[in-house]
């Protein structure tokens, strides 16, 4: 089977949830032109797909009657779109200013230790990454990382050495952040 | 110099009432009364009353807003839109959360009037996609107001009716230029337009569109509610009303303050600061996020927070980031911070924004590592100075100020890293000769 006829199959297979679908068109529903839904749907799918492959590119494309090369365009285009597997926690952390200021370089040093990887790697058990990230608009709870979605905020070495800790020994994110 | 008592403040007065970001809540605290008594006036009126009370854009441009919502043609017969810019993502800035989060009610009030000031029944609200949290909450309080009737169709039977859609960016600091966020909106890559045809003209999906940023907009229901002349009385003769300052850096109290325009910025540190974290010296503040030139400890015992005075030192009050440095940290780390982030976040439309980036950071990051060459001031000099008004958007200006900025008041600094640079490389000429290995340039990598 060649490469090209592979593609074309994973692309068939590729599905929103009935509730993603859901939410997919009553997001298209608030919008003028369908294409002005492309980062809502490029979240959905990375919900559901953890990250955006070519093939999902390819069926959001589908979806919002766009050009694959255009979602491309726009899914390279900004940060927040994963482009590989980046395992269950995306450390996100703030290098800027402030947070660099108050001892961000600390923080990358513990994953060096901690995790033994550098940025935009992901351990060989795939549940952690890194991403240093450009200012995360929270200056005076510097430093800051990111956790998926979650801000954790006011860190130090020692601090953040504890989180990815208890976060590799299977705690929750908001359970370590309260 | 007078401080702003806290129930004389405009933007964050009661902000940390408990649930103030329930519409219940909200409207106890008096919250919707001003998009009822706008909805008694008449839209020029209101336009009238923003353009008395002398606001200016409080997302870095400092624009007259009064006068932004007078340039929109209402008889085209085309749909007007309604921008509210939440994408805050300059270095040094966090004031637009504080709002978001704490105060989203406020944000919808306002867009409730300026919407009907500008005759826009489609509104967005682009938040940055980090915002998760504050997403979640203006989500929310947007679907409370749509269940009490305050958006949707015909609003307490105004006869005017307003969507509001809240579309979240995804990582892209350029979106937050006014025609960014147009065209990421339209479902395209962030990349600024030439202007003219300004937004007001010709925006959002080619129609008459205002973009707003979220300080601005929750400035109007106060205006509304007092007049645009009692708006008037508080800050300067040019610089009218408060604004946030956001504080952060080697202080210790950083946060989101609240102030009138004109206050010493020496007070802004001490008082709302706390002054120097461990009692370090002051070696530098950048004023207004990490776009404006930074100013001396001597400026900074001088400098009036308002937007005339601060242009006396070279700087601006941009979007309200006053990062505070203190002597330890090496300046050449923070421009290299600065110059990183605007290489990064540099849409690639405009060569001398694309290559400039690039340049002002590499030769940034080889004087850092002590591989500087003499020459390289210049360079920096006459790179950054070709990057200004050479472009389509300000991103590239943005980008060159700070460098040439801190080239001007700091000299000796850099200076310092490239006398360092040439004593390394007579030690290891030297050591050459004896054969051992040296390196010339460190790899720059993202």
């Amino acid at each position: 089977m060649s490469d090209e006829t592979k593609k074309s199959e994973d692309v068939t297979k590729i599905a929103f949830t009935p509730e993603r679908q859901k939410a997919f068109e009553a997001t298209v529903a608030k919008y003028e032109r369908k294409a002005s839904a492309l980062l809502p749907t490029l979240y959905l799918a990375q919900e559901q797909f953890g990250f955006l492959s070519p093939q999902v590119m390819v069926h959001v494309g589908k979806l919002l009657d766009m050009p694959p090369r255009e979602v491309f365009e726009a899914a390279s285009f900004y940060t927040m779109f994963r482009k590989k597997d980046m395992g269950q926690y995306l450390l996100q952390v703030c290098q800027n200013v402030s947070c660099c200021m108050m001892g961000s370089d600390d923080l990358f040093q513990v994953i060096k230790e901690e995790l033994g990887i550098g940025p935009d790697e992901v351990t060989a058990d795939k549940k952690f990454s890194l991403q240093p990230v450009q200012c995360l608009g929270s200056c005076d709870t510097a430093p800051v990382v990111q956790i998926n979605d979650d801000y954790v905020e006011r860190l130090d070495a020692e601090k953040f050495r504890a989180l990815i800790k208890k976060l590799a020994a299977g705690e929750k994110v908001a359970e370590v952040n309260s | 110099m007078k401080l702003l008592a806290p129930e004389r403040r405009i933007l964050t007065k009661g902000i940390d009432t408990p649930n103030l970001n329930t519409i219940e809540v909200y409207e106890k605290q008096g919250g919707y009364s001003a998009m009822k008594k706008a909805f008694g006036m008449a839209p020029d009126a209101i336009i009238g009353e923003v353009k008395a009370s002398g606001l200016r854009g409080r997302g870095g441009a400092g624009f007259p807003t009064g006068m932004k919502w007078g340039f929109v043609p209402f008889n085209l017969g085309k749909p007007i839109y309604l921008l509210c810019n939440a994408d805050e993502s300059e270095p040094g800035c966090f004031k637009d959360r504080l709002l978001l989060e704490k105060n989203p009610h406020l944000l919808i009030e306002g867009i409730i009037i300026a919407s009907f000031a500008v005759r826009s029944h489609k509104s967005y609200i682009y938040v940055r996609g980090e915002y998760t949290l504050a997403a979640k909450i203006v989500q929310k309080a947007i679907d409370e107001a749509y269940a009490k009737g305050y958006l949707g169709k015909n609003i307490l039977g105004s006869k005017h009716d307003l969507d509001l859609v809240l579309h979240r960016g995804a990582g892209a600091y350029i979106c937050g230029e006014e025609t960014g966020l147009i065209s990421s909106l339209e479902g395209k890559k962030g990349y600024p337009r030439l202007k003219p045809p300004f937004p007001a003209v010709s925006g959002f999906l080619n129609c008459p569109t205002v973009v707003n940023n979220v300080e601005t907009l929750c400035t109007v229901p106060w205006i509304i509610q007092n007049g645009g002349a009692t708006y008037a009385t508080y800050g300067t003769e040019k610089s009218k009303g408060t604004r946030l300052f956001c504080l952060s850096g080697w202080v210790n109290k950083p946060g989101v303050y609240e102030e009138e325009l004109g206050l010493p910025l020496k007070v802004m540190i001490d008082h709302y600061g706390g002054g120097m974290k461990d009692g370090s010296k002051l070696k530098a503040v950048i004023p207004g996020g990490s776009s404006t030139p930074p100013l001396t400890p001597e400026e900074v015992d001088k400098c009036l927070l308002d937007y005339d005075h601060i242009a006396t030192f070279g700087s601006f009050l941009g979007a309200g980031g006053i990062i505070v440095i203190p002597e330890h940290i090496p300046l050449i780390k923070i421009l290299e911070r600065i110059s990183e982030f605007y290489w990064d976040e540099s849409c690639g439309q405009c060569t001398p924004c694309r290559e400039g980036t690039g340049w002002l950071f590499k030769t940034i990051r080889s004087i850092e590592h002590h591989h500087g060459h003499k020459e390289d001031i210049d360079d920096l000099k006459r790179t950054a100075t070709s990057m200004m008004g050479a472009t389509i958007c300000a991103l590239s200006d943005a980008a060159a100020m700070p460098v040439l900025g801190f080239l001007k008041k700091f000299p000796q600094d850099f200076q310092a890293l490239l006398d360092e640079a040439e004593r390394k490389r007579k030690v290891s000429a030297g050591r050459k000769l004896d054969g051992q290995e040296t390196t010339e340039m460190t790899e720059v990598t993202r």
